[in-house]
């Protein structure tokens, strides 16, 4: 899934200053599965603007609503009669939520109340760890199902580097070294090959660096 | 041709030393250091922005160290370039006259003191090598040739004490050293034993590469024991103990350098020394002639001004 | 309208603060009379949301109030309420509200001078903080 957090209240509270009525957009999808923009974050987040604008001595209208995905045209656009009666808009989805909600009014302030971190998942209750970079070339049939891209702090092609101790990455010991983890289930699996071949320079152009991305599916197009 | 590669070449014990360009524009400092290192050392390397805090870039220095009468060798990381501005780097190198370069992936910025910078990272440490010996012969790495290629003498380091295990470093040795690695330069030795088991993981591989051993003297206890703390290093029990003994810390220092250095020379396989004096380069002339590696061999300066001939 | 005592909303878990504020009116102990007492099935049910409503509905403190650490009837009930209010009062310190006026306790069902000890204590904090902006706004307004 797509990992958001809450963005720090005062950057918000920056951003909101002029605002008199407030719709906050919750997304069912993958924010509100790290609850961090569902409909429970979207009450939350609701309640406290009203509170904050209050002790600020000019109350605020602030109203929750959520869609089952923002990412779908069709649920975004659903939303456009609710955003009508508001001035400002914070949506709760992940940067796409946002960017979807924002075409639906393109003359309406699109706030984004979350920070969109990365592609992950749940590893223990209220812990989350990136898993996919979304580099548009996997290779994780070659490295063990471990991504030397998502989970490398360098995109080491030939891991593991010198900074690698205990199993550990040196630019934060709370995270395992990828690399080391690549070599251990590779030679557990008696597939040394790729760790021995000279892994060639990615091609980053399908990541990103290339410009936007875009698919088009022929037999899925109307 | 390199002098550092003739050396190698000839089976020559091997010196080297670095050189930190300064946090600022004036190379005076870089130059007396080469004038210092010059007679005692075969090359100087002038670290890339090393520990990923901004320096006096590393190609500038390099020139700064050869107009002085050194023989650089170039540090290059992947963390600040692209495979376009690496490629244009190993070229400008090369028309300097600047053959030896070490190509590194390079300390991640989060060590630095611009933590918020963009990686680039486009290429590692083994594919810049690997790049680097493809230009030398004449191809980039987009395979279009280059009319006169840059003559080059690649090297890597290698961190003979970093995980998962001795062995596995040795085939990462290896396989730089297959990508084109002409020497390698290991991280800091204190702990002898596991520098020998690795050497031995090294030999087992047919010793692919010549293999410079890192010294650094410790100017006190507490330098040691930051040290300790740095991933990928290993500090001995007994240089601590030696260091928080000592009554004059500096000497023991050099002392123990000296020593090291007596001992890596017996270990098979390690061509020479790479002393990483870190703000103490002073004390590199001593321990060379304390360790009975004076005087340096004379080599024949050939003219590398240039591409290939 | 004005106020001379504050409002304290005691969110008050059925099996062990509800019981507790049960008793200490049995007991005839005296404790302010401000206290409006919401019964809920475990300290947990409280989401943030509850409190900040509160706080907006007029209400000058909060306290959440669940079983003593070990003995929450649906396990860790209380300790999953305690991690929240605590996330809460960072979030309120952001809001501009003081922290204070939120805070949570555990008892036992048979603590009921605790529990009016507790709102006198709760009680005297409100009534030396400033008044809530938004009380004032409201008069203002009346």
């Amino acid at each position: 899934m797509i990992v958001a957090q809450a963005k720090p209240f005062p950057e918000l509270a920056q951003m909101l200053q002029d605002a008199r009525r407030v719709l906050v957009a919750g997304c069912g999808g993958c924010v509100a599965v790290c609850q961090a923009g569902g409909e429970q974050e979207a009450r939350i987040l609701a309640e406290a603007i009203r509170l904050w604008a209050g002790e600020q001595g000019r109350p605020m209208e602030a109203r929750a609503v959520v869609v089952p995905r923002q990412c779908e045209p069709e649920w975004a656009q659903s939303l456009g009669p609710a955003m009508d009666e508001a001035d400002v808009v914070v949506s709760l989805g992940c940067g796409v939520g946002v960017g979807f909600l924002a075409e639906v009014r393109p003359g309406m302030r699109v706030l984004p109340g979350l920070n969109t971190s990365f592609g992950g998942g749940t590893v223990s209750p209220g812990v989350f760890e990136e898993r996919c970079r979304m580099c548009g070339d996997c290779v994780l049939g070659r490295t063990g199902g471990i991504c030397p891209v998502a989970r490398c702090a360098k995109n080491l092609w030939n891991g593991p580097c010198g900074g690698s101790a205990d199993g550990r990455c040196e630019v934060d010991p709370q995270v395992s070294c990828a690399w080391h983890q690549i070599a251990q289930r590779l030679t557990a699996r008696g597939e040394t090959g790729f760790l021995e071949e000279i892994a060639p320079p990615k091609d980053w152009s399908t990541a990103g660096d290339g410009g936007p991305r875009r698919i088009v599916r022929e037999d899925l197009a109307s | 041709m390199s002098r550092l590669s003739e050396v190698l070449a000839a089976g020559r014990f091997a010196v080297t030393a670095e050189i930190g360009p300064p946090k600022h524009a004036d190379a005076r400092k870089v130059r007396e250091l080469a004038r210092l290192l010059a007679p005692c050392t075969d090359a100087q390397n002038l670290t890339d922005n090393q520990t990923a805090v901004v320096r006096l870039c590393s190609l500038a220095a390099a020139v700064h160290v050869r107009e002085a009468g050194g023989e650089p060798v170039l540090q290059l990381t992947c963390r600040d370039r692209n495979r376009i501005a690496l490629q244009s780097d190993l070229l400008g190198a090369a028309s300097l006259g600047i053959e030896n370069v070490l190509c590194l992936t390079g300390d991640h910025q989060k060590f630095g003191n611009h933590p918020q910078a963009k990686g680039v990272f486009d290429l590692d440490s083994v594919q810049l090598l690997a790049m680097a010996r493809g230009m030398g012969e004449g191809r980039f790495l987009n395979g279009e040739e280059i009319k006169a290629p840059p003559r080059l003498f690649p090297g890597a380091a290698e961190n003979p004490f970093a995980g998962p295990s001795a062995a596995f470093r040795a085939a990462r040795l290896a396989k730089k050293a297959r990508a084109g690695a002409r020497f390698i330069q290991t991280q800091v030795v204190y702990d002898l034993a596991g520098f020998q088991a690795f050497m031995a993981a090294v030999r087992q591989l047919g010793n692919p590469v010549p293999v410079l051993a890192g010294v650094t003297p410790p100017k006190s206890a507490r330098a040691l024991k930051y040290m300790q703390g740095i991933p990928g290093f290993r500090v001995s029990e007994e240089a601590l103990r030696r260091m928080e003994g000592a009554s004059d810390p500096k000497e023991e220092g050099i002392r123990l350098a000296v020593e090291l250095i007596r001992q890596l020379r017996e270990v098979p396989g390690v061509a020479g020394v790479h002393i990483m004096a870190i703000g103490w380069e002073e004390a590199v002339p001593r321990i060379v002639e304390e360790s009975g590696l004076m005087p340096r061999p004379e080599i024949q300066e050939t003219d590398g001004i240039g591409g290939a001939a | 309208m004005t106020r001379s005592e504050p409002l304290l909303v005691a969110f008050c878990c059925y099996w062990c603060a509800y019981a507790a504020a049960d008793l200490a009116g049995g007991m005839r102990l005296s404790y302010p009379p401000n206290v409006r007492v919401v019964e809920v099935p475990c300290s947990g049910r409280v989401e943030p949301e509850l409190i900040l409503r509160a706080l907006n509905e007029g209400a000058d403190g909060v306290m959440v109030a669940g079983c003593l650490e070990g003995d929450c009837h649906y396990q860790r009930g209380n300790l999953r309420a305690r991690r929240r209010v605590e996330r809460l009062r960072r979030l309120l310190e952001e809001l501009g509200v003081e922290p204070e006026r939120v805070e949570m306790f555990n008892l036992s069902a048979a603590m009921g001078p605790r529990f009016a000890q507790i709102v006198a204590e709760m009680t005297e904090r409100l009534r030396g903080l400033p008044p809530r902006k938004f009380q004032a706004v409201e008069e203002a307004g009346a």
